[in-house]
């Protein structure tokens, strides 16, 4: 049950105060872009982003908007700190990760503003715990620069099907090749490995297919280092959004369904491998 | 199979396809052929009527990974096509499954000489048959770390299963396990009392693990020790035979005299100062001991003491194989009817080999 915050002494309001009542909720999320140990914070009246960049090359990013948590509140425009997001892991799920049916971790954040700690009050059972976790200047974070009018090729696929894709990938194939066109073979998924090159061919017609909107064929490679991360929203997905620009940049986005049946969204955006070698098919 | 060997040779015939492996060792040896009826569509030559049967060899490790999740597979896999495309030297899998979806992986290939064991089922004297399970019910009873398990024949018709253990071990530190297995557990028992051999555990256990799942009917013949114990399965549609060497018996009095005038004992490796020694002292005492000390898998000697002059000839073209390899039992080699890389002076076809691969049943 969410519990109001000792008042601040100098009686200045916090900047960022929120209440959730299930702390998996913000949790299951933030994992899912959990690649790096730190993580950029930006809040606004709509709700929350936490933003994790690696290698210049891959940004993700996880939404929650602020009708999800009982009580949020920012008194800026816009709020924004750095912050080591392993530790805010460990500090979300403090007492355990695993979920009993019925019992819940209940959580209250509040920044105070720039140079303050990160608070954060969480309760299981009658036993309540506060974290302090300092905060960091924010860095500046890439601008993908990745809008829907830019879009060449766009499909949404059901998540069930590439789940076990995504975890099987070949990772001794250093690239991802993504293939989108509006012939054959539509969407395919290529690696190229030490065992030899691997295919997974999804064709239009599928029953995974929700949406398919390509036309143009382009075949575009990735580091799979920075897109395997990935595999994690994907689990918690139930769709997934696949659009590439003119560059070959390339979107992901997560539906992600929490428990309480409300919709969250992950994206991950990804530039394509400067190493382009000829494609061996 | 990969409990066997690194990489898995696929040889098509007209019997159908089999799939072979062989361990680094040479002392163990497996194949399963799967006939045409196990396929929807079994094509195994290529256009042309006299060509050759195509054969190669791929990582094993590469080959499962293209099967790496049995319940994934069953649930969403329809049908599997496998093309072994010469022209571009790739091994080509694909995987039809669920929703539409393919799955293709273009594994690289070598190509390969035919590897086959030589063995004869006809010459075993002895002969078991039994459900898989009951076996794996009694190697369950030794520790998955146990290298070596003697087989015998008793009194009564009762069958043992007992670890073996090295001569030279402390008796205050072993443990020994045997257990007695009732003629009536067996659909048929065929052996001379007091007869039996020791092999390899580990191999064995994959077979019995695989036989079990399918429900097979497990036959074991064997002969005397150090001739390769042959275990097979049958199946309408599959053919299963694991081939393992078997630790040779140093007191048999029935050795027939060494071609090369050297005493009854087996040689040990000529590189091996340890084995030298205990070689010695082997000859000195006149014990079965003389095996020195060192990793306990069972590989094969470079000279086969025992050898009739055509598996000499095999014996020595293993010789520049495998210079360093320590061998440390006494475990015979299988003898192979041809050599596995290409490049190296092949055995002609019709060379006289000591035993013809054979599909006599017990």
């Amino acid at each position: 049950m969410p519990f109001s915050a000792p008042p601040p002494a100098s009686g200045e309001p916090y900047v960022l105060s929120a209440s959730l009542d299930n702390a998996r909720h913000l949790s299951s999320l933030l994992r899912a872009v959990h690649f790096q140990d730190h993580a950029t914070c930006f809040a606004t009246a709509s709700g929350l982003r936490v933003t994790v960049e690696d290698a210049k090359c891959i940004q993700a990013n996880a939404f929650i908007q602020a009708e999800i948590f009982q009580e949020f509140a920012v008194q800026e425009e816009s709020v924004m700190f750095r912050i080591n997001l392993s530790v805010l892991l460990d500090c979300l799920t403090i007492f355990g990760t695993s979920s009993l049916p019925g019992t819940s971790t209940a959580l209250r954040m509040c920044y105070r503003g720039y140079g303050y700690p990160l608070m954060l009050f969480l309760e299981e059972g009658g036993v309540v715990t506060v974290c302090k976790i300092n905060t960091q200047e924010p860095e500046e974070l890439l601008d993908f620069d990745f809008c829907s009018t830019k879009v060449v090729n766009k499909i949404i696929l059901q998540s069930e099907g590439l789940r076990e894709a995504f975890a099987e990938l070949d990772m001794t194939s250093e690239v991802l090749q993504i293939t989108m066109s509006p012939d054959k073979p539509y969407f395919r998924l290529s690696t190229f490995g030490n065992a030899g090159s691997a295919h997974l061919d999804y064709p239009r017609d599928s029953d995974l297919m929700e949406a398919f909107h390509c036309n143009q064929t382009q075949t575009n490679r990735y580091k799979i280092s920075l897109l395997k991360p990935s595999t994690k929203a994907l689990a918690l997905s139930c769709k997934v959004s696949i659009r590439t620009d003119a560059q070959g940049f390339l979107s992901l986005q997560y539906m992600i369904r929490n428990e309480d049946g409300q919709i969250c969204f992950v994206e991950y955006y990804c530039c394509p491998d400067e190493n382009v070698t000829e494609a061996e098919l | 199979l990969s409990r066997i060997g690194d990489e898995l040779y696929l040889e098509p015939t007209e019997k159908g396809l089999s799939l072979r492996a062989v361990n680094s060792s040479r002392s163990a040896f497996a194949s399963f052929l799967f006939a045409p009826l196990f396929f929807q569509l079994y094509e195994p030559g290529g256009p042309a009527p006299d060509t050759d049967y195509f054969r190669c060899k791929v990582h094993m490790k590469s080959f499962l990974g293209v099967f790496r999740s049995l319940p994934t597979l069953e649930k969403s896999v329809g049908k599997c096509l496998i093309l072994l495309k010469p022209r571009t030297s790739r091994l080509v899998l694909q995987l039809h499954c669920k929703y539409g979806v393919t799955k293709t992986h273009n594994l690289a290939f070598q190509e390969c000489e035919r590897l086959q064991a030589v063995f004869d089922t006809q010459r075993c004297s002895n002969c078991l048959c039994a459900p898989a399970r009951v076996l794996a019910d009694a190697v369950v009873h030794f520790p998955p770390t146990l290298a070596e398990v003697t087989l015998g024949a008793g009194p009564g018709g009762k069958i043992s299963l007992r670890n073996y253990v090295e001569d030279e071990a402390e008796p205050s530190k072993t443990m020994v396990t045997e257990l007695w297995l009732a003629e009536d557990e067996f659909q048929s028992v065929t052996v001379s009392p007091g007869s039996s051999i020791t092999f390899c555990l580990k191999e064995f256990r994959g077979l019995l693990t695989f036989a079990e799942a399918s429900n097979l009917l497990l036959t074991i013949h064997f002969d005397e020790p150090g001739r390769p114990v042959v275990f097979t399965l049958d199946d309408t549609v599959l053919e299963v035979h694991l081939v393992l060497a078997t630790l040779s018996d140093l007191e048999s009095s029935s050795l027939p005299p060494t071609t090369n005038g050297v005493s009854h004992l087996p040689t040990p490796a000529d590189d091996l100062a340890d084995d030298l020694e205990s070689y010695m002292v082997a000859l000195e005492t006149s014990t079965c001991g003389g095996a020195s000390g060192g990793p306990p898998s069972p590989t094969f000697p470079l000279r086969a003491p025992r050898s009739d002059p055509e598996e000499q000839e095999d014996e020595e073209d293993e010789d520049g194989a495998v210079p360093g390899t320590p061998p440390h039992k006494k475990f015979r080699s299988l003898f192979f009817g041809s050599v596995l890389t290409p490049g190296r002076p092949g055995l002609a076809p019709t060379q006289e080999v000591l035993a013809e691969d054979s599909d006599g049943e017990c």
